[in-house]
């Protein structure tokens, strides 16, 4: 059957693509199937997003735990994985994080060659722009832990920063904030987002997992002996032995349904985009002081992040306050900027847990596993997907994410994270 | 922008807030509290997708601190958890 499945998946190359196109690209296979739901598997995943993707696949890959569903309330790959600002990075302040964004980043860059999707990555650094003495201290901080670990991270001058980003005319010596130096962080990239999620969920299909859209799981099943049953959907009931949460901001409101309790607040963090201009800038900027960063994307359009809204939010748009600050702060360091008009904006509900870290863990509810907390999860996916999919398969946390249980809010053995928010 | 019903000033603009976080559970006593207990004290918050209750702080106004029921998916600002106006 699975061996079926690998000779339907065409492979993509630039054979295949001359080929389809020579036939007005008509006969392109489907991604993946679309198979009737069963009435249990193995393993459910809940979610088709990234990180439910990438754990479906690699529990295929590395496991050969192949019976395996995704439960997706809409379709793969349009939560906040379309809702960010596709910056990879490692550049983490504590010893438990860095070696796992390290790996994060190294598996993204091997990304296109593992699952044969062109991830269009793009490792194009990214440049700190200092601006306070405080903030130039933690960075030097961070720099010194980020070299154990194999990171990168180096200070370079007020005039270099200017001579790498050129449109950066603001924050001069009689700012109220000046530039005082910039860090570089070479590691740093920014991929495509869309392909991500259709790489995973094509190389998991072609593998044997199958991807159910349009189905939303309602709540979560015990037995009477307290273990995780199944799960109940719009499509009706689903059994299995072991539930992946992997649903971001709504990882509580699913718990809860099994009466389960997690250290976890919901939040909106939103986006713009201008609209696309010629080649402007480089690398992927990022101004802690000032509250904002960007990238231009490879349509020229400037992607633009800012800090998130107060309170917990489960929106998906911006605030208009919050909107007209990180404008302001982007403004008074670029004041070209003025003239581009902004054309889109979106915001992503996300989970952060009480010390900013991730949680991954098998819950107090036996064989029900939770991904959660990935403020800035994006980055995460691939060590995200291979770590958990590990914890599934055995029972037990990879070395990597060891330190990211929930047995570390009983021991008040918090991860503190000052490396999670781009713009902090 | 949230007009936020400030109980001296009346409705102002969210700008001239601080964000209290939310109102958790009442602490317990700590000598009769298990670990867990005090852990779940500690760390757990209401995470509703619906109206929670949260502290502000009206820093740029009056100085008043207060709580206000909000909707975490409209941020309508209720009277009460049952969503009420």
């Amino acid at each position: 059957m699975m061996i079926n499945i690998i000779t339907i998946m065409q492979k993509y190359s630039v054979f295949s693509l001359a080929r389809n196109a020579l036939s007005g690209h008509r006969n392109w296979p489907q991604a993946w199937r679309s198979p009737p739901l069963k009435d249990s598997y193995d393993v459910v995943v809940i979610g088709a997003g990234g990180h439910g993707l990438a754990t479906a696949y690699y529990l295929a890959k590395e496991f050969g735990i192949t019976n395996v569903a995704v439960l997706e309330r809409g379709w793969p790959g349009g939560g906040n994985i379309a809702r960010n600002t596709v910056t990879i990075r490692s550049n983490y302040m504590r010893d438990e994080s860095i070696p796992f964004y390290v790996k994060s980043v190294a598996m993204y860059e091997g990304l296109t060659d593992d699952l044969n999707f062109n991830m269009m990555h793009s490792k194009r650094t990214m440049v700190d722009v200092v601006q306070t003495w405080p903030k130039l201290r933690e960075l030097r901080r961070r720099q010194l832990t980020m070299d154990i670990y194999g990171s990168t991270y180096e200070q370079i001058t007020t005039e270099e920063v200017r001579k790498r980003i050129p449109a950066l005319t603001g924050g001069g010596p009689d700012a109220r904030l000046p530039v005082i130096c910039g860090m570089v962080h070479t590691d740093a990239g920014v991929n495509r987002h869309d392909a991500v999620a259709w790489g995973y969920a094509r190389a998991a299909d072609a593998r044997g997992v199958e991807i159910h859209q349009q189905t939303a799981v309602q709540s979560l099943l015990r037995g009477a002996d307290g273990k995780i049953e199944g799960v109940e959907t719009n499509r009706g009931v689903v059994k299995a032995a072991k539930v992946v949460v992997a649903v971001s901001g709504h990882t509580t409101t699913l718990t809860e349904t099994a009466g389960l309790k997690l250290p976890l607040r919901t939040m909106n963090l939103t986006a713009f985009v201008s609209e696309p201009v010629k080649p402007l800038v480089d690398v992927i900027v990022n101004c802690p002081d000032s509250g904002f960063y960007f990238s231009q994307s490879d349509k020229g359009e400037m992607v633009i992040g800012g800090a998130p809204d107060m309170g917990q939010s489960f929106r998906r748009d911006i605030k208009q306050h919050v909107f007209e600050d990180t404008v302001a702060a982007m403004l008074s360091l670029f004041p070209s900027f003025k003239k581009l008009k902004l054309m889109r904006q979106w915001g992503g509900h996300l989970d952060i847990a009480h010390d900013a870290s991730p949680i991954m863990d098998q819950t107090d509810v036996p064989g029900l596993f939770v991904t959660a907390g990935w403020w800035g999860g994006y980055k995460a996916i691939p060590a995200g997907g291979l770590t958990l999919a590990h914890l599934v398969a055995k029972g037990a946390p990879h070395p990597l994410m060891a330190p990211f249980t929930l047995s570390r809010f009983r021991h008040l053995d918090f991860v503190m994270e000052a490396g999670t928010t781009t713009a902090r | 922008m949230l007009l936020i019903p400030c109980p001296f000033c009346g409705k102002r603009n969210e700008s001239e807030f601080i964000y209290g976080g939310p109102v958790g559970a009442d602490r317990p006593d700590p000598n009769a509290a298990t670990d867990q207990e005090w852990v779940e004290y500690l760390t757990v918050m209401p995470n509703p997708l619906g109206p929670v209750q949260e502290n502000w702080w009206h820093a740029r106004g009056c100085g008043d601190w207060f709580t206000i029921w909000r909707d975490t998916r409209t941020h309508d600002i209720v009277e009460a958890p049952d969503g009420t106006k």
